[in-house]
């Protein structure tokens, strides 16, 4: 089982516990699931947030069960420079949230780095959001992802893969179905913040869009990682659908695409 | 045993034309993790022909006798909760009294007027007297007014907890949305509010925290919307705590606060 989305390190705005790496594995140990894409959590709200990436990769390197999901601020001098390097040290994918960084999300630097994240076959990940809205703290007003930018990433380059965490139905279908179906097999979808049942909206979603849409995502420490794992097994899924969600998926975007533009 | 003190159904008279699906779904998913009751309310006709958090008379009349039929259709799975509109108070004092004769287990009350509100009093008497516990819709932490109800924190509950210390509140969904941090600050000196574990929020330390602001004796498992976050804050508690005080939040404090025999 592979979780898309995790992180190590403190939250600024509350107390959170089990943010250590050895945390993070025993809460994994305990659901079951096997790989984690991880990222630094404090350096989401870093004004450079590639200065949380050496101890990210440092600590992933001690387990073979952390894949390291580098950041990245593709508005600040020679970004480019953190890309290669999140390639070079085998990064599974790169991140940048928009709204955290102060940039327009669908903005040029924003574009232009879907295109090289592209141009280098590595997926590319953002939150919607790492909370609920109604709970956030006063000063927290960074402003959550649109669903237009995420359309607005998959036309920009036809190689590019993102991953989107911490959306719910309504976002999902927005984008989805907004988009052509070839843009649409090129976004991936984390479970994290799906409802289940009685209004069965992950249901729903398999059923109009395919189990090839979506990844096993918790967004723990942040947020209890037995959430997806409960969610899935509410489901009546076919053990195909269910190893693509909880594993294939993730694996297929963890190998480095080469497609040419 | 498990019971989910927060609940909802629907019935014909909603907006849902897939109210019966999503009925079904609720006890189908309390199947397969193990509900043994589902105490339920039904907000009126859930926004269709009056607002749901400023449900009219008529439409709650109609909510409680649905929800009465689903629990005789359902006897050994579904409890209810009158719910009432407190602006209305006639039509409030008679429900109660109805829904108490024909078996209801407690009272709901949304975000028709604020916790605090005197309007609320005659109703906690009822409850008092009739001995059922009041389940109230909370939003934690207000800080501003928010559209479709008169929404009410924690701290407006307690001030109306310690004008009725012979009423058990529950105060509803901590992951329902707003600052938990704020409501745990609140509830810790009021022995007769309990908190509903409820909501789609699973956020990492909040279960922790809830049980350090009321110990386990004052927490109640709930599901509200989404089953599956439920269940996961229940795997999650299960991991946490001791068989015994899981067990209370589980079940043993609601049989506890709940009539006697409710769960019987």
């Amino acid at each position: 089982m592979i979780d898309v989305n995790v992180f190590f390190g403190s939250y600024p705005w509350r107390r959170v516990p089990g943010t250590s790496p050895e945390a993070v594995l025993a809460a994994m140990d305990r659901v079951g699931i096997t790989t984690a894409w991880v990222s630094h959590l404090p350096s989401l709200f870093w004004k450079d947030p590639a200065e949380g990436n050496g101890w990210l990769y440092e600590t992933a390197a001690k387990s073979p069960r952390f894949k390291a999901v580098a950041a990245m601020h593709p508005g600040l001098p020679h970004w480019e420079d953190d890309l290669r390097e999140a390639v070079d040290r085998g990064a599974v994918a790169v991140r940048a949230d928009p709204g955290f960084l102060g940039l327009a999300p669908a903005g040029g630097e924003m574009l232009r780095l879907v295109s090289a994240a592209a141009a280098a076959g590595i997926p590319l990940v953002s939150a919607v959001r790492l909370e609920d809205g109604r709970g956030r703290h006063p000063l927290d007003a960074a402003p959550e992802l649109p669903p237009s930018a995420v359309r607005a990433w998959l036309r920009q380059d036809a190689r590019a893969r993102i991953v989107v965490t911490h959306a719910d139905r309504g976002f999902i279908e927005e984008v989805h179905f907004g988009s052509t179906p070839a843009e649409a097999s090129r976004v991936w979808w984390d479970v994290s913040w799906v409802w289940g049942p009685p209004d069965d909206h992950l249901e729903l979603l398999l059923a109009t869009m395919g189990a090839t849409r979506f990844l096993f995502g918790s967004g723990q420490p942040l947020r209890i990682p037995e959430t997806p794992a409960a969610r899935l097994e509410l489901l009546d899924l076919a053990p195909a659908d269910r190893e693509s969600i909880v594993t294939g998926n993730a694996q297929q975007l963890s190998i480095r695409s080469t497609t040419p533009a | 045993m498990l019971v989910d003190v927060h609940a909802h159904f629907y019935h014909d008279r909603t907006s849902r034309s897939d109210w019966r699906e999503r009925n079904a779904s609720r006890l189908a998913a309390g199947e397969t993790i193990g509900i043994s009751w589902h105490v339920a309310s039904i907000l009126g006709s859930w926004g269709f022909s009056s607002p749901t958090y400023f449900p009219s008379a008529t439409d709650l009349s109609y909510a409680n006798e649905q929800l009465r039929l689903l629990s005789l259709e359902h006897p050994g799975r579904i409890r209810g909760y009158v719910a009432v509109n407190p602006n209305v108070t006639g039509h409030a004092l008679s429900e109660i009294e109805r829904g108490a004769e024909s078996g209801m287990i407690g009272v709901k009350l949304a975000a028709s007027r604020r916790a605090d509100d005197p309007l609320l009093d005659p109703v906690c008497a009822a409850a008092e007297r009739l001995g059922l516990p009041v389940l109230h819709h909370i939003w934690q932490h207000r800080r501003r007014e928010w559209p479709g109800q008169e929404a009410s924190d924690a701290v407006e509950l307690c001030r109306l907890a310690v004008r009725h210390p012979r009423v058990d509140f529950i105060l509803a969904h901590i992951g329902g949305g707003g600052d938990w941090l704020h409501t745990l600050r609140a509830v810790r000196t009021h022995p007769n509010v309990y908190l509903d574990l409820s909501g789609s929020g699973v956020d990492g330390g909040m279960l922790e925290g809830a049980i350090a602001a009321v110990g386990v004796e004052r927490l109640l498992w709930g599901a509200d919307v989404t089953l599956c976050t439920g269940w996961a804050k229940l795997r999650y508690l299960e991991r946490l705590l001791p068989a015994a005080d899981l067990a209370l939040i589980a079940s043993g404090n609601a049989v506890r606060i709940f009539p006697p025999g409710a769960f019987s």
